[in-house]
Parts: C-alpha cells; structure tokens; sequence
C-alpha cells in the first residue's frame, strides 16, 4: 500500500441491531479509500451496503446498535466525536446523496432554502452569501432554469432534477468524501447516464473521494476505481476495477459477474444466484456464502475466512484482498 | 394559492347552506308538533290557527325556511318561547361565553397537548412517554363531566378555593377579563381542557415519532443540521395535520361542553341548548345551532386555507 494516509480509513467494523429487529448487519469489515479514489461497493440487497455508508455518518440510533472496529475519515475519530463535532463532520467532511431524491427532501422547505440551510449550518456566511453560493451549485449540476428552481419545492422537480438538486446539496460545502447510495436506481435509464456522467465529472473536479453502492456492474465499472465485493455483512473481495473484471478469485464475485463480463453487461442488473442472502438475523458459523457456493468444504461451512491479501494470487498484475478459502485461480 | 382559497370559499357556501337547511328542519324532525310547546294541549281550534299564522306555521315548508333565512340573514333569529327576549341576543352572549371557555380549555388543551406528544413522540419508548400516554388515554376516557363534578368537590365544596357555579360572582352572565370572573373560569377550564389535550398529545406523539423514522429526517442529520433545526423540519411537517385536529377540536368545545357547561352552570351554548331543550324552546335551539354549525364551517374553512401556506403539496388536491 501507498505511503500516503488514506482519506478514509475503517477497520474491523461490525455492526449488530439490537432493538426489535436484530441483525448482524456487518461483521469484519475493512477498507481504505484514498484522497480522489472512487470505491464501488457491491452486491446483493441485503448484504449491509447502506449500513456500512450510514456508520460512516453514525446515522443509526445509538439505542439499538452496537458497533465495534474504528472509523477514520481525514483524521477523525468518527466512532468518538461528540454530538457537535459530529454535526460538524456530517455534511461537510462527509455527506451522502441517497437512491430516492423524493424522500431524501424534507417536502415542506424549497430547495434552495435547503441548500442556504446547510451552508449556514456549516460555514460563518451571511445568508446573501449562501443563496449566491446556492444558485452556484444548482448551476454547476446543470441544472437548467437554477433561479427558477431554487424556490420550487421538491414535488414539483422530475426524479432527474431532484437528484441533481440532491448532488447540488451535498456538494454545497466542499466535502471530501461522497457517500452515493445507488443515487442512480429510482431513475430512468437515460437519467441514469446523465446522472453518472456529472457525479465523475464533479469528482474529477473536485477531488473529492466517493464510495459508490450500487447493484448495477456497468454503473460500477463506469465511475470505480476500485471495487468491494459485500456478501452477508462480510467483504467478500475488493480489488481494481479491472482485477474484479478480468479475473473475479472469490466464486461470488465471479457469480455476480456471470463468469465473464464484457461490455454487453453494462446496464443490466446482476445475473441471479441460486439460492438466497444468509439470514442476518442467524448467520452460520462459517463462510456465509457456503450454502450457496458449488465448491464449498466441510472448513467452508465451519470456519469463517477473513479478508487477506490472497497469497495464491501474488503474482497477478492486481492482487485482490479475498476472503475465501478455495479461491478461483 | 389564489384560486385555491377561491375554490374554498365557495365550497363553504352550499356546505352553509346546508347547515341552514338542517337547523330550519330540526323543528320538523323533533317529535311532536312545535306548536304543542307554545300552546297548552288543550287549547281551542282558533287559538291554534292563530298561532300558526303568527309564526308562519301556515304557509308551505320552502317559503318557511326562504322567510326564515332571509331573516337570519339579516340577524333576526325570532324570539325565545321561554324568555320572549330575541333569540340572536340570547345567542350572542352565550357565543361569547362559551367563546371564552372554549379558547382558554381549547389553548392549554393545544398547547400542552403539542409539548407533551412531541417530548413523548421524540423519545418514544422512554418514561416522559409512558406519562403521555397515561395521561391521554385519561384525557380521552374519563368522562368530563364526572371529573368536573370531582374537581367541584374538591377545589369547591372541600377547598373552597374556586367558585363551582356560573361565569362570574352573582351569576351574572356578562362575562368580564377580571380576577373575579377569572377565579370562576378555573375549575370549568380545567375539566374542559382535558378531552383536546389528550387527543392531541396522542395525534402529535403518534406523528412526531412517525416523521423521526422518515427518510428525509435520516437526511436531514446526514447534512449535519443542529437538533433544533431538524426539529423544526418536523414541526413545520406535522404542523397541516395538528391544525386539522386542533380545529376539530376547538369546534367540539364550542359545541361539545353541554355537560360541562351544565355541570358548572357555565352560561354558554351548550348551556343555553340544554336549557332549550328541557323547555322546548325551538327558535332558540334552532339559532344556537345554526350558530355553533357556522362556528365549524369557519373553522374548517380557516384550517384549509392556512394548511397549503405550510404544505405547498396540499394546495394542488
Ligand atoms: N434499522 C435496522 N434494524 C434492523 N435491521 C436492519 C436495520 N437497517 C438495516 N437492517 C438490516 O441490515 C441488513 C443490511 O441492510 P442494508 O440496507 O445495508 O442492505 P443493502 O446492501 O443496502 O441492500 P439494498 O441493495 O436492498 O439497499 C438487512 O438485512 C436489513 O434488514
Ligand atoms: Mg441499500
């Protein structure tokens, strides 16, 4: 690994609902994002992508959740910031666009007051400041009329234009990490394109760090440099883009992938597995993929692997960080 | 916005109407024949007919009710069979009245009853909520005149710190803004005051802890938004929802404090219609109700217009 301290750091992160629900949501998981770098975390509903990406802004009530592992993003100790550093890391440090622009507005408040509010809320500005800084961001989404809209309510924007709204918002205070939870999935597919264009346009521009959860291969190829296999709260594989293409080593990886992947697999949602997502709520003890994996062992189903950097693969171009036990080489 | 508030108003107007039209028929649907209040049973044939003609009992139904709301129109709601005093007069100061009763049971009901069910509704699951919910499932089922009658007991009869009869010392029924008058509106206020704030602590708890778990309010922290400002966020979004119950409530007290208002001798509407009614007294029945209808079609009216100013999307439905 690099010299430079990456941007964001998490270690050994796990993470158990215990409130009426309870889930082992994540278990073990690790990864290092640096400054510029986009991650692209995939896999199946279910597998703990949203809960990873809501940690790293410790969204989930501290009542029924229980965390262990540490959190490290541009220095900060996330995991212990008190409630006013917190505010002060939550959209501006990092901020978050999510998958449902509608719901993701409070409906009552006009976009721009929502945009003027989080600038105040972050930064010593006069409010004339803050519109002019709005209306900035509203162009610099392309957003076509941005004075116009600045005072529509969410309800009266196409899913397209909330989304961009919704980019325009969280980028408004210069974070350094995006987190995008499938910001792309409620939209049309030629919105979509739109939509994935301008996030790698403005993180070319910005430099700014992304992690990138989707289900959509083509969309992760597109925007990643990297991406992180998830797999019932686990890290399954992570790898360069290219690595996890050309050469899938964990056998979920390369089922998702459908064994090869070429070009014609952009914009098509995974190819299904047989069988179905372990039970959170009762994990088995040893890899929890097992059940559904064709060349599981006896030591697949008792012992559980955990992410190393596979020594069978050294000699690749890319080695992938892996969690499995009988690895396809 | 503009033509909204049009389409409201005249949407009011047939529902206006057809208030008029229930309160006039009111005397037709009652049992018995109205006439048998004024006249004794067993009065000459004559004396009967010239009854009929002096209150217009003679000519048909629809020219009945025309002449009749043509002068409610114009304030002339007749005159009170029991009393003999013009009805609009009797109305008014029993409006103001129970106006006075209802707004002051009506503003603690409201104002504690948001407080509590947004404390509870913030921390649901905790101790403050547990005590909202006590208290509105009290509120809501306790009969209010049984506790008006205990408060009497105790503050009144045992006490003696508040008086339990009337509006003011002497039963005058001239309401006044001072001490005296005041010390007679504490025990009927109190007892009043408990139905709105049990409905609306529950309504808000039951609102505030819905919103908490919405997607925009997980947003809203994930901006790094203050406590207060995404409390705000919440109050303007449960604010159309507690308006419509807080004026359907307010509309009840206006009406609804009957027993309360007997109870305590409170010389309101509901008063006024309790006495009415034992006397048979139609025109007045039929002028408080018409009333206190009105009372509610302009509530309702006020409500919907200030509902869109809060919630942009409603003024499209
Ligand atoms: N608040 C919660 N309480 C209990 N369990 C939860 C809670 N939030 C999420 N979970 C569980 O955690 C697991 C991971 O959920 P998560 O939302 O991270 O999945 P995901 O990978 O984002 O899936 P999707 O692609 O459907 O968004 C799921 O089994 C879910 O049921
Ligand atoms: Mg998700």
């Amino acid at each position: 690994m690099s010299a430079i301290k990456p941007l964001v750091s998490v270690e050994h992160l796990s993470l158990a609902f215990t409130g009426n629900r309870k889930a082992q949501a994540l278990t073990d998981v690790s990864f290092h994002l640096h400054a510029g770098e986009v991650l692209g975390l995939l896999g199946e509903s279910g597998s703990g992508k949203s809960v990873t990406l809501r940690t790293l802004l410790r969204l989930h009530s501290e009542r029924t959740t229980q965390i262990s592992g540490l959190i490290t993003v541009d220095g900060l100790d996330v995991l212990a910031l008190n409630s006013r550093a917190l505010q002060a890391y939550r959209g501006a440090t990092t901020s978050m666009i999510f998958q449902e622009p509608g719901l993701a507005f409070d409906p009552v408040y006009t976009i721009g007051q929502q945009i003027v509010e989080v600038i105040l809320a972050h930064e010593a500005v006069n409010h004339s400041v803050a519109r002019h800084r709005a209306l900035e961001m509203l162009d610099r989404v392309q957003i076509p009329q941005a004075r116009r809209r600045f005072d529509a309510y969410p309800h009266e924007l196409s899913g397209g234009m909330r989304q961009r709204a919704m980019i325009a918002l969280a980028l408004a205070c210069k974070p350094k990490l995006l987190l995008a939870d499938e910001p792309t999935t409620a939209l049309d597919a030629t919105v979509q394109i739109q939509i994935l264009l301008l996030l790698r346009e403005l993180q070319k521009e910005t430099g700014m760090a992304v992690i990138f959860v989707t289900h959509d291969i083509g969309a992760a190829v597109e925007i990643a440099d990297r991406i992180a296999v998830m797999y019932g709260g686990r890290i399954a594989e992570e790898n360069a883009v290219a690595g996890i293409v050309q050469h899938p080593s964990h056998p979920y990886t390369a089922g998702l992938l459908g064994a090869t992947v070429d070009s014609s697999h952009r914009g098509k949602p995974l190819i299904s597995i047989p069988g179905s997502p372990p039970n959170l709520a009762n994990l088995p003890p040893g890899c929890p993929f097992a059940p559904r994996c064709t060349s599981a062992s006896d030591q697949c189903r008792t012992e559980c692997p955990s992410v190393v950097e596979s020594p069978a693969h050294a000699d690749l171009a890319s080695p992938p960080r892996l969690a499995c036990w009988h690895p396809i080489r | 916005m503009f033509f909204y508030v049009l389409r409201r108003l005249l949407y009011a107007i047939p529902i206006a109407l057809g208030v008029t039209l229930i309160s006039f028929l009111l005397v037709y649907l009652a049992p018995g024949d109205p006439l048998n209040a004024i006249a004794p049973s067993d009065a000459p044939a004559e004396t009967i007919a010239a009854l009929k003609v002096a209150y217009g009992l003679d000519k048909p139904l629809p020219m009945q009710y025309g002449l009749w709301l043509l002068r409610a129109v114009q304030g002339d709601l007749g005159v009170s069979i029991a009393s003999g005093r013009p009805v609009a007069a009797e109305v008014l100061t029993a409006v103001r009245n129970t106006l006075v009763l209802a707004g002051i049971a009506g503003a603690i009901g409201i104002f504690f009853g948001c407080l509590l069910g947004a404390l509870a509704g913030y921390w649901h699951g905790s101790w403050i909520d547990r005590i909202a919910t006590f208290l509105s499932v009290i509120g809501v089922s306790v009969p209010h005149y049984w506790l008006g009658m205990v408060l009497t007991i105790i503050f009144s009869t045992w006490l003696a710190w508040f008086p339990a009869m009337g509006a003011g010392p002497g039963g005058s029924a001239e309401w006044l803004w001072d001490y005296a008058h005041m010390r007679h509106l504490v025990l009927p206020a109190i007892t009043l005051c408990v139905i709105p704030l049990g409905i609306i602590t529950r309504t808000v708890r039951a609102l505030v802890a819905d919103m908490l778990d919405q997607e925009f309010v997980i947003a809203l922290r994930a901006r790094g938004l203050s406590n207060a400002t995404i409390f705000k966020h919440v109050a303007k979004n449960t604010a159309p929802t507690v308006l419509a119950v807080s004026g359907l409530q307010l509309g009840y007290l206006m009406g609804g404090s009957i027993l309360v208002e007997t109870v305590f001798a409170w010389p309101g509407t509901g008063f006024l219609l309790n006495t009415a009614i034992f006397q048979r007294d139609i025109p007045v029945l039929q002028g408080t109700i018409l009333i206190l209808c009105m009372f509610f079609v302009a509530l309702n009216l006020i409500v919907d217009i200030i509902q869109p100013l809060i919630d942009p999307r409603m003024a499209r439905a």
